[in-house]
């Protein structure tokens, strides 16, 4: 065992500072239990090594070595001008603003929503509308997740998205939060719920910024349900500061003929890791999976996605591409389970690197469990470099070497860029896309 | 005005890995004019369109390329551009994900940008192409489609041809631009490349095939062969060429015969 990890003292000091919670907006008695139990099982747990396999590739000792302390209170000076960097350009979306982990009412538009949606905060929910939050802590499982077990421990805030039977949102819901310099040193633990009923659809956005290079931990944790026939689009966006750890889980559960539509761009944080996670829990449903991550410098970028084809007649879908510059090590592990029962499914994951300097590294490892014997599955995976003769294309055109260079950048993210749905959300990617490797 | 030529290639000597593929070719162009380069496959006309342009992937070993009295392999290739030369590939690169649009802009205002021009907008930029599409008989559909892809040959050639009216070199130089195309194609690419000749610029057309100078007709044509150039003359070179084929130059040559241009 890697005693120094498991038994340092941070995780220790977790538990001391579970008392500074009594001091939080007051929660249910359930929910209060769900807390102690989780901080004990993050003590049993300790946070992960290497030697985990979920964990090969991303070493969070970096995590482990740092003592944060978890902000329940209010706190930060976010101004409305602050956050433009953030909001695509767009107006008229639902937003709820969180900064430093609580909710900015001040900073927020729930204006003009349908009626049959719920948009609130958690720790609203937890004192006034408990059973609006009720499914949460049901949808995932901190049994093996010391990070989704720090999270339940200490989970404060978050949004609460619900809607009902039959409601379609056209504008997207955009949860956004931002931490800026007073969240040094400070670990945050946002904890979101997304209900959709049957046959609703909707478009949620969250998003994970800074506007500091603050030293911090944000380890959100998000559940969804998706009801029969309903879809849901559901992007992350990880553009958190460029000295923070973001670890974050989605966990999905579909039911038949639903569609969840996942894209998770990651560009921020030292150390990320994202898990993305979905059950096609009912015949019919569909899962697509896409993501880009745009990494430089040191920067380390995980991804682990899981889809479970626990039902017949699914599909899922799945691209993943990243770009990866300077010494940046980027990760992808896709993970397919198809039960005996899920006869019928089909799969296909790709993900795609290019990789712009000799020592920037991708570890990409597909991992296809199938237990049916009528399906069609399939993965594939590419390495690549610039492509040398489009760059003398490019040049002989008088486009300078730069340029030519971030055009083609471009042109690699374009595909799964284009598979975006929301105008001002692709539009923002591409011009990031262009922009990042200047 | 000047008396200095456009282009003066002295003794060039060109490597593709280790191998020598241009063994001391010269060749002079003046404004005004048209050279037609032929020569059998392998001859080295290739190399010669595409070190001019500066493709890195080929290393000059020896000999001078002036252009415009500058020292032009001192020139990285999109310097060269900004200074008005233009290659149209024999095989056009394909760039999924981004828009013909979009690129024939950055280049133009690139090389507006290089020589201290504003750049245009797109609604200016969208005049100006209006009247290029016509030069070559496209329609503005293909600006939104990505460089290439998906092109046939002929588009992919008629694409190159569009881009040069876009650009406006002052040295053009075309790349077995016939290659591949049928009758109706290469007319069209052959009259976009007549409309953009004037009395300030120079054209050098590579083909194997005598065809193409039909349509474009050549003040002078150089035979290649092994590397080096082993004669040169008017139009009607061309012609005796295709009937009496290659073999009738390079048997013709006398050993050790230097360039002729």
């Amino acid at each position: 065992m890697s005693a120094s990890v498991i038994d340092g003292s941070p995780a220790e000091s977790y538990i001391g500072a579970f008392d500074a919670l009594a001091s939080a907006p007051p929660v249910p008695a359930a929910v209060r239990a769900m807390r102690r139990a989780a901080l004990e099982r993050f003590a049993a747990l300790g946070f992960p090594t290497t030697h985990d396999e979920d964990w090969h590739y991303t070493s969070v000792s970096p995590i482990a070595g740092q003592e944060f302390m978890p902000l329940t209170a209010r706190s930060g000076s976010v101004r409305r001008a602050d956050l433009a960097p953030f909001t695509f350009g767009a107006t008229g979306w639902h937003t709820m603003v969180f900064v430093n982990g609580r909710y900015a009412p001040d900073l927020s538009d729930r204006g003009g929503l349908p009626a049959g949606v719920t948009l609130m905060d958690l720790a609203t929910a937890w004192s006034d509308a408990p059973e609006a939050a009720a499914q949460v802590g049901t949808l995932t499982s901190f049994e093996n997740s010391a990070f989704t077990a720090l999270n339940t421990a200490f989970m404060v805030d978050g949004a609460v998205v619900r809607v009902a039977h039959g409601v379609e949102v056209d504008r997207p819901i955009h949860l956004l939060f931002v931490t800026d310099a007073a969240a040094a040193q400070a670990m945050m633990h946002p904890r979101n719920l997304v209900v959709l009923g049957r046959h609703a659809r909707a478009t949620v956005i969250e998003s994970y910024v800074s506007t500091s290079d603050a030293l911090y931990l944000c380890n959100p944790v998000t559940e969804v349900t998706v009801g029969d026939g309903a879809t849901l689009r559901h992007f992350k966006m990880q553009r958190e500061g460029a000295r923070a750890f973001h670890v974050g889980t989605i966990e999905t559960r579909q039911a038949r003929d639903s569609h969840y539509v996942s894209f998770s761009f990651a560009a921020g944080a030292a150390l990320s890791r994202t898990n993305i996670y979905t059950t096609l829990g009912g015949e019919g449903g569909g899962a697509t999976l896409n993501g880009l991550y745009m990494l430089g410098g040191e920067q380390h970028c995980d991804h682990q996605t899981q889809i479970i084809h626990a039902q017949p007649n699914c599909f899922s879908r799945e691209l993943y591409k990243g770009v990866l510059d300077d010494r940046s090590h980027g990760v992808f592990n896709g993970k397919v389970l198809v039960h005996p029962i899920a006869q019928k499914t089909d799969g296909k994951q790709t993900n795609n690197t290019l990789l712009l300097s000799d020592t920037a590294q991708i570890d990409t490892k597909p991992q296809l469990e199938i237990f049916a014997d009528d399906v069609k599955c399939t993965h594939g995976a590419t390495v690549g470099q610039i492509d040398q003769l489009a760059l003398f294309y490019l040049e002989s055109r008088g486009i300078g070497h730069a340029l030519a260079r971030r055009l083609l950048t471009y042109a690699f993210a374009a595909d799964v860029l284009e598979t975006i749905e929301v105008d001002e959300v692709r539009e923002g990617l591409e011009r990031m896309s262009l922009e990042r490797f200047v | 005005m000047t008396t200095m030529p456009l282009l003066e290639i002295k003794d060039l000597h060109a490597n593709v890995g280790a191998k020598p593929i241009l063994k001391g070719l010269s060749l002079t162009v003046d404004r005004g004019e048209i050279h037609a380069v032929m020569g059998p496959n392998g001859s080295g006309k290739s190399t010669l369109a595409q070190v001019l342009a500066g493709n890195p992937a080929y290393e000059v070993t020896g000999g001078s390329v002036a252009y415009d009295g500058q020292d032009l392999l001192a020139l990285a290739p999109e310097e060269r551009a900004q200074k008005g030369i233009f290659l149209a590939f024999q095989y056009p690169v394909e760039i999924p994900g981004v828009s013909n649009a979009y690129f024939l802009r950055a280049a133009y205002n690139e090389i507006r940008k290089a020589r201290g021009q504003d750049e245009v907008d797109p609604l200016e930029f969208a005049d100006l192409m209006e009247e290029r599409l016509a030069y070559v008989d496209m329609d503005s559909s293909m600006l939104s489609r990505s460089v290439n892809t998906g092109f046939s040959g002929g588009e992919k050639k008629r694409n190159e041809i569009l881009q040069m009216a876009v650009l406006e070199p002052t040295l053009g130089i075309l790349d077995e631009t016939d290659s591949g195309l049928d009758i109706d194609a290469l007319r069209v690419v052959a009259n976009g490349v007549n409309k953009l000749r004037r009395p300030d610029n120079a054209t050098i057309v590579v083909t194997h095939y005598q065809r193409l100078l039909n349509y474009i007709v050549p003040d002078f044509v150089h035979v290649l062969a092994n590397g080096r150039i082993l004669k040169s003359g008017g139009k009607d070179l061309a012609l005796e060429l295709e009937e009496k084929g290659y073999d009738w130059v390079t048997g013709d040559a006398p050993a050790g015969a230097g360039a002729v241009a």
